[in-house]
Protein backbone atom coordinates (compact mmCIF):
# COMPACT_ATOMS: atom_id res chain seq x y z
CA UNK A 1 0.00 0.00 0.00
CA UNK A 2 2.85 2.37 -1.07
CA UNK A 3 0.59 4.85 -2.34
CA UNK A 4 -1.57 5.40 0.79
CA UNK A 5 1.64 5.97 2.80
CA UNK A 6 2.05 8.94 1.24
CA UNK A 7 -1.07 9.97 1.72
CA UNK A 8 -1.23 9.15 5.78
CA UNK A 9 1.82 10.37 6.70
CA UNK A 10 2.32 10.05 10.12
CA UNK A 11 2.55 13.29 11.00
CA UNK A 12 -1.23 13.93 9.11
CA UNK A 13 -2.68 11.02 11.75
CA UNK A 14 -0.97 12.57 14.53
CA UNK A 15 -3.09 15.67 14.11
CA UNK A 16 -5.51 13.64 13.68
CA UNK A 17 -5.74 11.92 16.24
CA UNK A 18 -4.94 14.96 18.38
CA UNK A 19 -5.93 17.88 16.76
CA UNK A 20 -4.67 21.07 17.89
CA UNK A 21 -6.70 24.15 18.50
CA UNK A 22 -10.08 22.20 18.65
CA UNK A 23 -12.69 23.99 19.88
CA UNK A 24 -14.51 27.30 19.92
CA UNK A 25 -14.22 31.17 20.65
CA UNK A 26 -16.45 33.69 21.44
CA UNK A 27 -18.13 35.55 18.78
CA UNK A 28 -17.64 38.19 18.51
CA UNK A 29 -15.33 39.47 18.86
CA UNK A 30 -13.87 36.66 17.14
CA UNK A 31 -15.63 35.45 13.37
CA UNK A 32 -16.80 32.38 12.79
CA UNK A 33 -17.27 31.19 9.43
CA UNK A 34 -18.63 27.70 8.52
CA UNK A 35 -16.95 26.12 5.15
CA UNK A 36 -18.48 22.52 3.73
CA UNK A 37 -17.45 20.14 1.00
CA UNK A 38 -20.63 18.92 -0.52
CA UNK A 39 -19.00 15.95 -2.08
CA UNK A 40 -18.57 13.78 1.78
CA UNK A 41 -20.64 16.38 3.62
CA UNK A 42 -17.75 17.17 6.05
CA UNK A 43 -18.44 21.02 7.63
CA UNK A 44 -15.51 22.84 9.31
CA UNK A 45 -16.21 26.07 11.63
CA UNK A 46 -13.28 28.11 11.78
CA UNK A 47 -13.05 30.88 15.09
CA UNK A 48 -10.69 33.28 14.10
CA UNK A 49 -9.16 36.68 16.13
CA UNK A 50 -7.88 38.76 14.41
CA UNK A 51 -6.28 41.51 16.71
CA UNK A 52 -6.94 45.71 15.31
CA UNK A 53 -8.05 44.19 11.91
CA UNK A 54 -8.25 48.08 10.36
CA UNK A 55 -4.21 47.08 10.09
CA UNK A 56 -5.17 45.09 7.12
CA UNK A 57 -2.27 42.72 6.18
CA UNK A 58 -0.55 43.76 8.98
CA UNK A 59 -3.01 42.88 11.44
CA UNK A 60 -2.15 40.07 13.48
CA UNK A 61 -4.24 36.69 14.23
CA UNK A 62 -4.35 36.30 18.18
CA UNK A 63 -6.42 33.08 18.14
CA UNK A 64 -7.64 30.63 16.16
CA UNK A 65 -10.29 27.25 16.92
CA UNK A 66 -11.64 24.72 14.69
CA UNK A 67 -14.87 23.07 15.01
CA UNK A 68 -16.76 20.45 12.98
CA UNK A 69 -16.21 16.94 11.63
CA UNK A 70 -14.38 15.53 8.44
CA UNK A 71 -11.73 12.94 7.46
CA UNK A 72 -8.49 12.83 8.09
CA UNK A 73 -7.22 14.89 5.72
CA UNK A 74 -9.55 17.61 6.29
CA UNK A 75 -8.74 17.70 10.21
CA UNK A 76 -5.04 17.20 9.75
CA UNK A 77 -5.15 19.95 7.69
CA UNK A 78 -7.08 22.35 9.33
CA UNK A 79 -4.84 21.31 12.78
CA UNK A 80 -1.92 22.17 11.04
CA UNK A 81 -2.81 25.50 9.82
CA UNK A 82 -4.27 26.35 13.06
CA UNK A 83 -0.70 25.98 14.18
CA UNK A 84 0.89 27.82 11.54
CA UNK A 85 -0.83 30.33 11.33
CA UNK A 86 -1.66 31.01 15.14
CA UNK A 87 0.00 34.75 15.94
CA UNK A 88 1.41 35.84 12.53
CA UNK A 89 0.08 38.42 10.52
CA UNK A 90 -3.02 38.60 8.22
CA UNK A 91 -0.27 39.02 5.06
CA UNK A 92 1.78 36.60 6.14
CA UNK A 93 -1.04 34.39 6.31
CA UNK A 94 -2.46 35.04 2.70
CA UNK A 95 1.50 33.85 1.73
CA UNK A 96 0.99 30.86 3.53
CA UNK A 97 -1.88 30.06 2.16
CA UNK A 98 -1.68 30.73 -1.41
CA UNK A 99 1.98 28.33 -1.09
CA UNK A 100 -0.18 25.61 0.61
CA UNK A 101 -2.83 25.75 -2.39
CA UNK A 102 0.09 25.98 -5.02
CA UNK A 103 1.31 23.04 -3.46
CA UNK A 104 -1.82 21.43 -3.71
CA UNK A 105 -3.07 22.61 -7.30
CA UNK A 106 0.30 20.96 -8.79
CA UNK A 107 -2.33 19.41 -11.30
CA UNK A 108 -5.11 21.50 -10.83
CA UNK A 109 -5.58 24.72 -12.60
CA UNK A 110 -7.60 27.72 -11.79
CA UNK A 111 -7.44 27.55 -7.83
CA UNK A 112 -9.17 31.09 -6.80
CA UNK A 113 -6.15 33.05 -5.66
CA UNK A 114 -4.59 34.88 -8.29
CA UNK A 115 -1.36 33.29 -9.98
CA UNK A 116 0.02 29.70 -8.76
CA UNK A 117 3.38 30.17 -7.23
CA UNK A 118 6.51 28.19 -8.09
CA UNK A 119 6.21 25.44 -5.45
CA UNK A 120 10.15 26.05 -4.78
CA UNK A 121 12.55 25.41 -1.86
CA UNK A 122 11.35 28.75 0.07
CA UNK A 123 8.17 27.92 0.48
CA UNK A 124 9.10 24.70 1.88
CA UNK A 125 10.79 26.29 4.43
CA UNK A 126 7.22 28.36 5.34
CA UNK A 127 5.00 24.99 4.62
CA UNK A 128 6.94 23.18 7.81
CA UNK A 129 4.81 20.41 8.70
CA UNK A 130 2.24 21.15 5.89
CA UNK A 131 4.74 19.55 3.87
CA UNK A 132 3.20 16.64 4.78
CA UNK A 133 0.14 17.00 3.02
CA UNK A 134 2.35 16.89 -0.33
CA UNK A 135 1.05 13.41 -1.65
CA UNK A 136 -2.58 14.63 -1.12
CA UNK A 137 -2.38 15.69 -5.27
CA UNK A 138 -1.78 12.62 -5.45
CA UNK A 139 -5.27 11.72 -5.06
CA UNK A 140 -7.30 14.30 -6.68
CA UNK A 141 -10.59 14.04 -4.62
CA UNK A 142 -9.12 14.93 -1.92
CA UNK A 143 -7.56 17.69 -2.83
CA UNK A 144 -10.66 19.47 -1.78
CA UNK A 145 -10.42 17.74 1.85
CA UNK A 146 -7.16 19.51 2.62
CA UNK A 147 -7.99 22.83 1.47
CA UNK A 148 -11.32 23.44 2.54
CA UNK A 149 -10.02 24.87 6.03
CA UNK A 150 -8.06 27.16 4.09
CA UNK A 151 -11.10 28.73 2.08
CA UNK A 152 -12.83 28.76 5.00
CA UNK A 153 -9.97 30.72 7.08
CA UNK A 154 -9.64 33.01 3.88
CA UNK A 155 -13.13 33.72 4.18
CA UNK A 156 -13.25 34.55 7.88
CA UNK A 157 -9.89 37.30 7.15
CA UNK A 158 -12.15 38.68 4.41
CA UNK A 159 -15.08 39.40 6.96
CA UNK A 160 -12.62 40.47 9.70
CA UNK A 161 -11.16 43.04 7.15
CA UNK A 162 -14.69 44.03 5.45
CA UNK A 163 -16.02 44.53 9.31
CA UNK A 164 -13.50 46.91 10.13
CA UNK A 165 -14.38 49.37 6.53
CA UNK B 1 -43.28 -3.78 13.32
CA UNK B 2 -46.86 -3.70 12.87
CA UNK B 3 -46.65 -1.57 9.59
CA UNK B 4 -43.67 -3.29 7.98
CA UNK B 5 -44.91 -5.19 4.48
CA UNK B 6 -42.65 -8.48 3.92
CA UNK B 7 -41.97 -8.33 0.23
CA UNK B 8 -42.74 -11.14 -2.09
CA UNK B 9 -41.66 -14.77 -0.88
CA UNK B 10 -38.81 -16.30 -2.34
CA UNK B 11 -37.68 -19.46 -3.96
CA UNK B 12 -35.56 -18.88 -7.29
CA UNK B 13 -31.57 -19.35 -7.36
CA UNK B 14 -29.62 -17.57 -9.29
CA UNK B 15 -26.23 -18.63 -11.11
CA UNK B 16 -23.82 -15.76 -9.95
CA UNK B 17 -21.10 -17.39 -11.35
CA UNK B 18 -22.94 -17.40 -15.06
CA UNK B 19 -24.01 -13.43 -14.63
CA UNK B 20 -20.61 -12.85 -13.18
CA UNK B 21 -19.01 -14.06 -17.03
CA UNK B 22 -21.46 -11.91 -18.78
CA UNK B 23 -20.24 -8.61 -16.92
CA UNK B 24 -16.74 -7.60 -18.79
CA UNK B 25 -16.02 -5.04 -16.27
CA UNK B 26 -15.73 -7.08 -13.83
CA UNK B 27 -12.66 -8.96 -15.59
CA UNK B 28 -10.72 -5.75 -14.46
CA UNK B 29 -7.59 -5.28 -11.78
CA UNK B 30 -7.94 -2.05 -9.90
CA UNK B 31 -4.43 -1.15 -7.95
CA UNK B 32 -3.37 -5.27 -8.76
CA UNK B 33 -6.67 -6.95 -7.48
CA UNK B 34 -9.66 -7.86 -8.51
CA UNK B 35 -12.12 -5.79 -8.74
CA UNK B 36 -14.65 -5.84 -6.02
CA UNK B 37 -17.94 -3.50 -6.79
CA UNK B 38 -19.97 -2.63 -3.85
CA UNK B 39 -21.49 0.47 -5.14
CA UNK B 40 -24.37 -0.45 -7.60
CA UNK B 41 -27.23 1.36 -5.61
CA UNK B 42 -25.10 4.30 -7.21
CA UNK B 43 -25.00 2.58 -10.53
CA UNK B 44 -24.57 -0.71 -11.26
CA UNK B 45 -22.32 -2.55 -14.08
CA UNK B 46 -23.98 -3.99 -17.33
CA UNK B 47 -23.89 -7.39 -19.13
CA UNK B 48 -22.68 -7.89 -23.09
CA UNK B 49 -25.82 -8.58 -23.93
CA UNK B 50 -26.50 -4.57 -23.03
CA UNK B 51 -23.85 -3.24 -24.57
CA UNK B 52 -24.12 -5.43 -27.73
CA UNK B 53 -28.05 -4.24 -27.80
CA UNK B 54 -26.67 -0.71 -28.42
CA UNK B 55 -23.57 -0.76 -30.06
CA UNK B 56 -25.98 -3.17 -32.64
CA UNK B 57 -28.13 -0.31 -33.04
CA UNK B 58 -25.63 1.94 -33.75
CA UNK B 59 -23.87 0.17 -36.06
CA UNK B 60 -26.96 -1.68 -38.13
CA UNK B 61 -30.10 0.32 -37.23
CA UNK B 62 -29.98 4.24 -36.44
CA UNK B 63 -31.87 7.13 -37.41
CA UNK B 64 -33.88 9.63 -36.00
CA UNK B 65 -37.05 8.24 -35.12
CA UNK B 66 -40.50 8.71 -35.98
CA UNK B 67 -42.14 10.74 -38.94
CA UNK B 68 -39.69 9.07 -41.89
CA UNK B 69 -40.77 7.21 -44.01
CA UNK B 70 -37.32 4.92 -45.05
CA UNK B 71 -36.67 1.44 -43.45
CA UNK B 72 -33.60 2.62 -41.16
CA UNK B 73 -36.00 5.27 -39.31
CA UNK B 74 -38.91 2.29 -38.86
CA UNK B 75 -36.79 0.08 -37.85
CA UNK B 76 -35.08 2.89 -34.92
CA UNK B 77 -38.75 3.96 -34.30
CA UNK B 78 -39.66 -0.01 -33.63
CA UNK B 79 -36.54 -0.21 -31.25
CA UNK B 80 -37.63 2.71 -29.35
CA UNK B 81 -41.11 1.08 -29.09
CA UNK B 82 -40.33 -2.51 -28.56
CA UNK B 83 -37.92 -0.90 -25.77
CA UNK B 84 -40.93 1.14 -24.17
CA UNK B 85 -43.55 -2.60 -24.37
CA UNK B 86 -40.01 -4.70 -22.50
CA UNK B 87 -40.20 -1.89 -20.01
CA UNK B 88 -44.29 -1.88 -19.45
CA UNK B 89 -44.22 -5.24 -19.20
CA UNK B 90 -41.37 -5.15 -16.34
CA UNK B 91 -43.09 -2.96 -14.32
CA UNK B 92 -46.56 -4.56 -15.09
CA UNK B 93 -47.69 -1.49 -16.65
CA UNK B 94 -51.04 -1.84 -18.35
CA UNK B 95 -50.46 0.74 -21.67
CA UNK B 96 -46.98 1.26 -22.65
CA UNK B 97 -48.12 4.84 -23.28
CA UNK B 98 -47.87 5.15 -19.86
CA UNK B 99 -44.16 4.82 -19.85
CA UNK B 100 -42.55 8.32 -20.16
CA UNK B 101 -38.76 8.14 -21.24
CA UNK B 102 -36.85 10.67 -19.66
CA UNK B 103 -33.07 11.46 -18.58
CA UNK B 104 -33.01 9.78 -14.85
CA UNK B 105 -35.45 9.00 -12.19
CA UNK B 106 -34.68 12.74 -11.42
CA UNK B 107 -36.21 14.03 -14.42
CA UNK B 108 -38.84 11.76 -14.00
CA UNK B 109 -39.91 13.51 -10.64
CA UNK B 110 -39.33 16.99 -11.51
CA UNK B 111 -41.61 16.11 -14.77
CA UNK B 112 -44.56 15.19 -11.76
CA UNK B 113 -43.87 18.45 -10.18
CA UNK B 114 -43.66 20.39 -13.06
CA UNK B 115 -46.17 19.22 -14.62
CA UNK B 116 -49.05 17.41 -11.81
CA UNK B 117 -47.78 19.23 -9.04
CA UNK B 118 -48.05 22.94 -11.28
CA UNK B 119 -51.45 22.48 -12.41
CA UNK B 120 -52.84 20.49 -8.88
CA UNK B 121 -51.24 22.09 -6.21
CA UNK B 122 -51.72 25.98 -4.56
CA UNK B 123 -51.74 27.40 -1.30
CA UNK B 124 -52.94 25.61 1.57
CA UNK B 125 -52.26 22.48 -0.25
CA UNK B 126 -49.93 19.90 1.64
CA UNK B 127 -47.09 17.35 -0.19
CA UNK B 128 -45.78 14.74 2.57
CA UNK B 129 -42.51 12.86 1.98
CA UNK B 130 -40.27 11.13 4.49
CA UNK B 131 -37.45 11.49 5.78
CA UNK B 132 -36.00 8.78 4.23
CA UNK B 133 -35.68 10.47 0.75
CA UNK B 134 -33.14 11.20 -1.32
CA UNK B 135 -32.73 14.77 -2.56
CA UNK B 136 -34.21 13.98 -6.27
CA UNK B 137 -37.56 13.54 -4.57
CA UNK B 138 -37.18 16.52 -2.12
CA UNK B 139 -35.55 19.02 -3.77
CA UNK B 140 -38.32 19.47 -6.74
CA UNK B 141 -41.01 19.56 -4.17
CA UNK B 142 -38.81 22.21 -2.43
CA UNK B 143 -38.56 23.93 -5.15
CA UNK B 144 -42.33 24.21 -6.19
CA UNK B 145 -42.86 25.10 -2.88
CA UNK B 146 -41.38 28.34 -3.07
CA UNK B 147 -43.18 29.37 -5.48
CA UNK B 148 -47.04 27.75 -4.58
CA UNK B 149 -46.51 28.42 -1.22
CA UNK B 150 -48.33 25.04 -0.23
CA UNK B 151 -46.51 22.86 2.67
CA UNK B 152 -44.17 20.19 2.71
CA UNK B 153 -45.16 17.42 5.72
CA UNK B 154 -42.26 14.64 6.47
CA UNK B 155 -43.04 11.11 7.98
CA UNK B 156 -40.82 10.52 10.82
CA UNK B 157 -38.33 7.58 11.27
CA UNK B 158 -37.89 5.09 14.09
CA UNK B 159 -34.73 4.44 15.79
CA UNK B 160 -34.24 2.01 13.16
CA UNK B 161 -34.35 4.13 10.03
CA UNK B 162 -38.15 2.35 9.44
CA UNK B 163 -40.81 5.33 8.36
CA UNK B 164 -42.85 5.52 11.61
CA UNK B 165 -46.39 5.24 11.07
CA UNK B 166 -47.71 6.64 14.65
CA UNK B 167 -49.81 9.72 13.30
CA UNK B 168 -50.13 8.65 9.67
CA UNK B 169 -53.41 9.75 9.62
CA UNK B 170 -53.00 13.22 10.94
CA UNK B 171 -49.93 13.26 8.52
CA UNK B 172 -52.48 12.54 6.06
CA UNK B 173 -54.92 15.54 6.76
CA UNK B 174 -55.13 17.46 3.75
CA UNK B 175 -52.01 16.14 1.80
CA UNK B 176 -52.76 16.23 -1.95
CA UNK B 177 -49.87 13.94 -2.61
CA UNK B 178 -47.91 11.52 -0.84
CA UNK B 179 -44.07 10.91 -2.30
CA UNK B 180 -41.56 8.31 -1.14
CA UNK B 181 -39.37 6.13 -1.44
CA UNK B 182 -39.76 2.41 -2.15
CA UNK B 183 -36.33 1.48 -0.53
CA UNK B 184 -33.95 3.94 0.72
CA UNK B 185 -30.68 3.85 -1.22
CA UNK B 186 -28.87 4.89 2.53
CA UNK B 187 -29.90 2.36 4.58
CA UNK B 188 -31.98 -0.22 2.43
CA UNK B 189 -35.17 0.16 4.48
CA UNK B 190 -38.04 -1.04 2.00
CA UNK B 191 -40.73 0.67 2.75
CA UNK B 192 -44.85 -0.43 2.78
CA UNK B 193 -45.65 1.26 -0.41
CA UNK B 194 -49.51 -0.63 -1.01
CA UNK B 195 -50.39 -0.06 2.73
CA UNK B 196 -49.24 3.98 2.59
CA UNK B 197 -51.11 4.03 -0.75
CA UNK B 198 -54.16 2.90 0.31
CA UNK B 199 -54.06 5.13 3.50
CA UNK B 200 -53.56 8.08 1.00
CA UNK B 201 -55.99 6.81 -1.29
CA UNK B 202 -58.35 7.20 1.79
CA UNK B 203 -57.38 10.51 2.56
CA UNK B 204 -57.41 11.86 -1.21
CA UNK B 205 -54.08 11.97 -1.68
CA UNK B 206 -52.58 10.58 -5.27
CA UNK B 207 -49.13 8.37 -4.20
CA UNK B 208 -45.48 9.14 -6.21
CA UNK B 209 -42.98 6.42 -5.72
CA UNK B 210 -39.58 6.78 -5.97
CA UNK B 211 -38.71 3.69 -7.10
CA UNK B 212 -35.24 4.10 -8.21
CA UNK B 213 -33.73 1.54 -5.98
CA UNK B 214 -36.96 -0.90 -5.92
CA UNK B 215 -37.13 -2.10 -9.88
CA UNK B 216 -34.04 -2.67 -10.11
CA UNK B 217 -33.99 -5.31 -7.11
CA UNK B 218 -37.87 -6.59 -6.53
CA UNK B 219 -40.61 -7.60 -8.85
CA UNK B 220 -42.57 -4.67 -9.27
CA UNK B 221 -46.02 -4.68 -10.23
CA UNK B 222 -47.22 -0.79 -10.94
CA UNK B 223 -50.96 -1.91 -9.79
CA UNK B 224 -49.97 -3.98 -6.75
CA UNK B 225 -48.17 -1.12 -5.42
CA UNK B 226 -50.95 1.06 -5.66
CA UNK B 227 -49.10 4.21 -7.07
CA UNK B 228 -50.23 6.71 -9.25
CA UNK B 229 -46.81 7.75 -10.77
CA UNK B 230 -43.24 5.91 -10.27
CA UNK B 231 -39.81 6.88 -11.50
CA UNK B 232 -36.44 5.04 -11.88
CA UNK B 233 -33.27 5.21 -13.50
CA UNK B 234 -31.50 2.77 -16.00
CA UNK B 235 -28.29 2.97 -14.66
CA UNK B 236 -28.87 1.44 -11.54
CA UNK B 237 -30.70 -1.62 -13.35
CA UNK B 238 -28.01 -3.11 -15.75
CA UNK B 239 -29.12 -0.77 -18.13
CA UNK B 240 -26.95 2.60 -19.08
CA UNK B 241 -26.88 6.05 -18.20
CA UNK B 242 -29.02 8.99 -20.08
CA UNK B 243 -32.29 7.41 -19.53
CA UNK B 244 -34.79 6.91 -16.90
CA UNK B 245 -38.67 6.35 -16.59
CA UNK B 246 -41.91 7.76 -15.20
CA UNK B 247 -44.70 5.82 -15.40
CA UNK B 248 -48.24 7.11 -14.16
CA UNK B 249 -51.57 6.37 -14.43
CA UNK B 250 -53.27 7.02 -18.30
CA UNK B 251 -56.09 9.32 -17.16
CA UNK B 252 -53.33 11.21 -15.09
CA UNK B 253 -51.18 11.71 -18.03
CA UNK B 254 -54.33 12.46 -20.53
CA UNK B 255 -55.38 15.24 -18.03
CA UNK B 256 -51.19 16.69 -17.12
CA UNK B 257 -49.75 19.49 -19.24
CA UNK B 258 -46.36 18.62 -21.25
CA UNK B 259 -43.38 19.51 -19.27
CA UNK B 260 -40.62 20.60 -21.89
CA UNK B 261 -41.38 21.91 -24.95
CA UNK B 262 -40.80 21.38 -28.72
CA UNK B 263 -39.76 19.07 -31.02
CA UNK B 264 -41.69 15.65 -31.16
CA UNK B 265 -44.26 16.53 -28.39
CA UNK B 266 -46.92 18.34 -30.77
CA UNK B 267 -49.73 17.55 -32.89
CA UNK B 268 -49.48 20.74 -34.70
CA UNK B 269 -48.18 24.15 -34.19
CA UNK B 270 -49.11 27.91 -35.28
CA UNK B 271 -48.09 31.00 -35.07
CA UNK B 272 -50.91 31.28 -32.35
CA UNK B 273 -49.97 28.33 -30.35
CA UNK B 274 -49.72 24.36 -30.15
CA UNK B 275 -51.46 21.41 -29.71
CA UNK B 276 -49.71 18.58 -27.77
CA UNK B 277 -48.70 14.80 -29.14
CA UNK B 278 -50.77 11.55 -27.55
CA UNK B 279 -49.09 10.16 -24.96
CA UNK B 280 -46.60 8.88 -24.72
CA UNK B 281 -44.84 11.84 -27.11
CA UNK B 282 -46.56 14.37 -25.32
CA UNK B 283 -43.79 14.22 -22.55
CA UNK B 284 -41.22 13.52 -24.94
CA UNK B 285 -39.89 17.43 -26.45
CA UNK B 286 -36.82 16.26 -28.65
CA UNK B 287 -34.95 13.60 -29.84
CA UNK B 288 -35.24 10.73 -26.74
CA UNK B 289 -32.57 8.67 -26.29
CA UNK B 290 -33.02 5.69 -28.61
CA UNK B 291 -29.89 3.66 -28.26
CA UNK B 292 -30.14 3.81 -24.60
CA UNK B 293 -34.13 3.17 -24.32
CA UNK B 294 -32.68 -0.12 -26.58
CA UNK B 295 -30.15 -0.77 -24.30
CA UNK B 296 -32.71 -0.69 -21.27
CA UNK B 297 -35.21 -2.88 -23.13
CA UNK B 298 -31.97 -5.64 -22.94
CA UNK B 299 -31.69 -4.98 -19.23
CA UNK B 300 -35.20 -5.72 -18.86
CA UNK B 301 -34.95 -8.43 -20.21
CA UNK B 302 -31.91 -9.84 -18.82
CA UNK B 303 -33.06 -9.08 -15.90
CA UNK B 304 -37.01 -11.31 -16.91
CA UNK B 305 -35.01 -13.91 -17.45
CA UNK B 306 -32.84 -14.08 -13.99
CA UNK B 307 -36.31 -13.70 -12.35
CA UNK B 308 -36.69 -11.04 -10.03
CA UNK B 309 -37.50 -13.51 -7.56
CA UNK B 310 -34.25 -14.85 -7.86
CA UNK B 311 -32.94 -11.13 -8.07
CA UNK B 312 -34.63 -10.44 -4.58
CA UNK B 313 -34.01 -14.06 -2.96
CA UNK B 314 -30.07 -13.89 -3.74
CA UNK B 315 -30.15 -10.21 -2.53
CA UNK B 316 -31.71 -11.04 0.83
CA UNK B 317 -29.35 -13.76 1.20
CA UNK B 318 -26.35 -11.80 0.79
CA UNK B 319 -27.44 -8.97 3.28
CA UNK B 320 -27.92 -11.49 5.63
CA UNK B 321 -24.77 -13.64 5.23
CA UNK B 322 -22.81 -9.19 5.09
CA UNK B 323 -24.67 -8.10 8.48
CA UNK B 324 -23.89 -11.40 10.40
CA UNK B 325 -20.06 -12.05 9.16
CA UNK B 326 -18.86 -8.70 9.41
CA UNK B 327 -20.99 -8.48 12.34
CA UNK B 328 -19.21 -11.68 13.79
CA UNK B 329 -15.77 -10.63 12.68
CA UNK B 330 -15.93 -6.84 14.05
CA UNK B 331 -17.93 -6.77 16.56
CA UNK B 332 -18.59 -3.32 18.48
CA UNK B 333 -16.71 -1.64 15.83
CA UNK B 334 -19.13 -1.76 12.80
CA UNK B 335 -22.49 -0.16 13.54
CA UNK B 336 -24.91 -1.09 11.12
CA UNK B 337 -27.31 1.66 10.26
CA UNK B 338 -30.76 0.55 9.66
CA UNK B 339 -33.12 -2.19 10.05
CA UNK B 340 -31.67 -5.36 11.45
CA UNK B 341 -33.84 -7.72 9.78
CA UNK B 342 -32.04 -8.53 6.65
CA UNK B 343 -35.67 -9.72 4.81
CA UNK B 344 -36.66 -6.20 5.26
CA UNK B 345 -34.22 -4.20 3.71
CA UNK B 346 -32.41 -4.33 0.23
CA UNK B 347 -29.31 -5.31 -0.99
CA UNK B 348 -27.43 -1.61 0.39
CA UNK B 349 -25.48 -1.54 3.89
CA UNK B 350 -24.44 1.71 5.21
CA UNK B 351 -22.00 1.67 8.30
CA UNK B 352 -19.37 3.03 10.54
CA UNK B 353 -16.19 1.33 11.22
CA UNK B 354 -14.76 2.51 14.59
CA UNK B 355 -14.27 6.06 14.54
CA UNK B 356 -12.76 6.09 10.96
CA UNK B 357 -14.66 8.42 8.44
CA UNK B 358 -16.10 6.86 5.77
CA UNK B 359 -13.78 8.63 2.75
CA UNK B 360 -10.47 7.46 4.56
CA UNK B 361 -12.38 4.27 4.77
CA UNK B 362 -12.88 3.63 1.06
CA UNK B 363 -9.51 5.46 0.00
CA UNK B 364 -8.03 2.96 1.83
CA UNK B 365 -10.31 0.15 0.56
CA UNK B 366 -9.80 1.37 -3.20
CA UNK B 367 -6.40 0.06 -2.95
CA UNK B 368 -7.89 -3.55 -1.97
CA UNK B 369 -9.38 -3.00 -5.12
CA UNK B 370 -13.03 -3.07 -2.89
CA UNK B 371 -15.25 0.07 -4.29
CA UNK B 372 -17.88 1.19 -1.75
CA UNK B 373 -19.10 5.16 -1.12
CA UNK B 374 -18.48 7.40 1.54
CA UNK B 375 -20.74 10.35 1.88
CA UNK B 376 -24.50 11.55 2.35
CA UNK B 377 -25.37 9.83 -0.71
CA UNK B 378 -27.77 12.55 -1.21
CA UNK B 379 -30.01 11.78 1.63
CA UNK B 380 -28.65 14.52 4.04
CA UNK B 381 -31.96 14.81 6.03
CA UNK B 382 -31.36 11.10 6.59
CA UNK B 383 -27.84 11.86 8.07
CA UNK B 384 -28.98 14.33 10.44
CA UNK B 385 -31.65 11.82 11.60
CA UNK B 386 -28.52 9.24 11.85
CA UNK B 387 -26.87 11.76 13.72
CA UNK B 388 -24.10 11.36 11.20
CA UNK B 389 -22.53 13.30 8.60
CA UNK B 390 -21.55 10.89 6.08
CA UNK B 391 -21.53 7.20 5.89
CA UNK B 392 -19.69 3.96 4.44
CA UNK B 393 -22.05 2.53 1.92
CA UNK B 394 -21.26 -1.19 0.43
CA UNK B 395 -24.45 -1.86 -2.14
CA UNK B 396 -24.97 -5.03 -3.99
CA UNK B 397 -26.37 -6.93 -7.17
CA UNK B 398 -26.73 -9.84 -9.39
CA UNK B 399 -23.26 -10.03 -9.99
CA UNK B 400 -22.18 -9.88 -6.43
CA UNK B 401 -21.24 -13.02 -4.26
CA UNK B 402 -19.99 -14.21 -0.91
CA UNK B 403 -16.30 -13.82 -1.81
CA UNK B 404 -16.76 -9.96 -2.56
CA UNK B 405 -18.72 -9.47 0.88
CA UNK B 406 -15.42 -12.04 2.40
CA UNK B 407 -12.70 -9.03 0.11
CA UNK B 408 -15.15 -6.62 2.14
CA UNK B 409 -14.11 -7.77 5.04
CA UNK B 410 -10.63 -8.34 4.98
CA UNK B 411 -10.02 -5.14 3.45
CA UNK B 412 -11.78 -3.52 6.59
CA UNK B 413 -9.25 -5.58 8.92
CA UNK B 414 -6.53 -4.29 7.09
CA UNK B 415 -8.02 -0.72 6.96
CA UNK B 416 -8.69 -0.85 10.98
CA UNK B 417 -5.02 -2.08 11.06
CA UNK B 418 -3.61 0.72 9.26
CA UNK B 419 -4.87 3.31 11.33
CA UNK B 420 -4.64 1.24 14.34
CA UNK B 421 -7.02 1.58 16.46
C1 LIG C 1 -33.71 6.52 -4.05
C2 LIG C 1 -33.16 7.31 -5.19
N1 LIG C 1 -33.92 8.23 -5.79
C3 LIG C 1 -33.48 8.96 -6.81
C4 LIG C 1 -32.21 8.82 -7.30
C5 LIG C 1 -31.76 9.68 -8.43
O1 LIG C 1 -31.39 8.91 -9.52
P1 LIG C 1 -30.72 9.63 -10.77
O2 LIG C 1 -29.50 10.29 -10.26
O3 LIG C 1 -30.42 8.50 -11.70
O4 LIG C 1 -31.71 10.58 -11.31
C6 LIG C 1 -31.37 7.89 -6.71
C7 LIG C 1 -29.99 7.72 -7.20
O5 LIG C 1 -29.02 7.86 -6.49
C8 LIG C 1 -31.86 7.11 -5.64
O6 LIG C 1 -31.09 6.20 -5.05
Amino acid sequence: MSGLEDLYREIILDHYRSPRNRGELPSPPAHRVEGFNPLCGDEIVVYVEVDDAAKGDAAVVSDIRIGGQGCSISQSSASMMSAAVKGHTVGEIRDLTRSFKSMMSIHEEGLEGGEVDDPGEADALELGDLEALRGVVKFPVRIKCATLSWNTLAQGLDEAAAATT
Amino acid sequence: MPMAERPPAVTDTLDVDAVRADVPILGRRIHDRRLVFLDSAASSQRPTAVLDAMDDYYRTTHANVHRAAYTLAEEATNALEGARGDVANFIGAADPAEIIFTKNATEAINLVARSWGAANLRHGDAVLLSQLEHHANIVPWQQLAAELGFEIRWIPLTEDATLDLGDIEQLLDGVKLLSITAMSNVVGTITPVRRLADLAHQAGALVCVDACQFVPHLPTDVSALGADFLAFSGHKMLGPTGIGVLWARRDLLDEMPPFLGGGGMILDVSLDGFVPAELPHKFEAGTPPIAEAVGLGAAVRYLSELGMAAVRSHEVELTRYAMSTLTERFGDKLTIHGPADAGVRGGVMSFAFGDLHPHDLSQVLDQHGVCIRPGHHCAKPLMRVLGVGATARASWYVYNDESDIDALGDALAEAGDFFTF
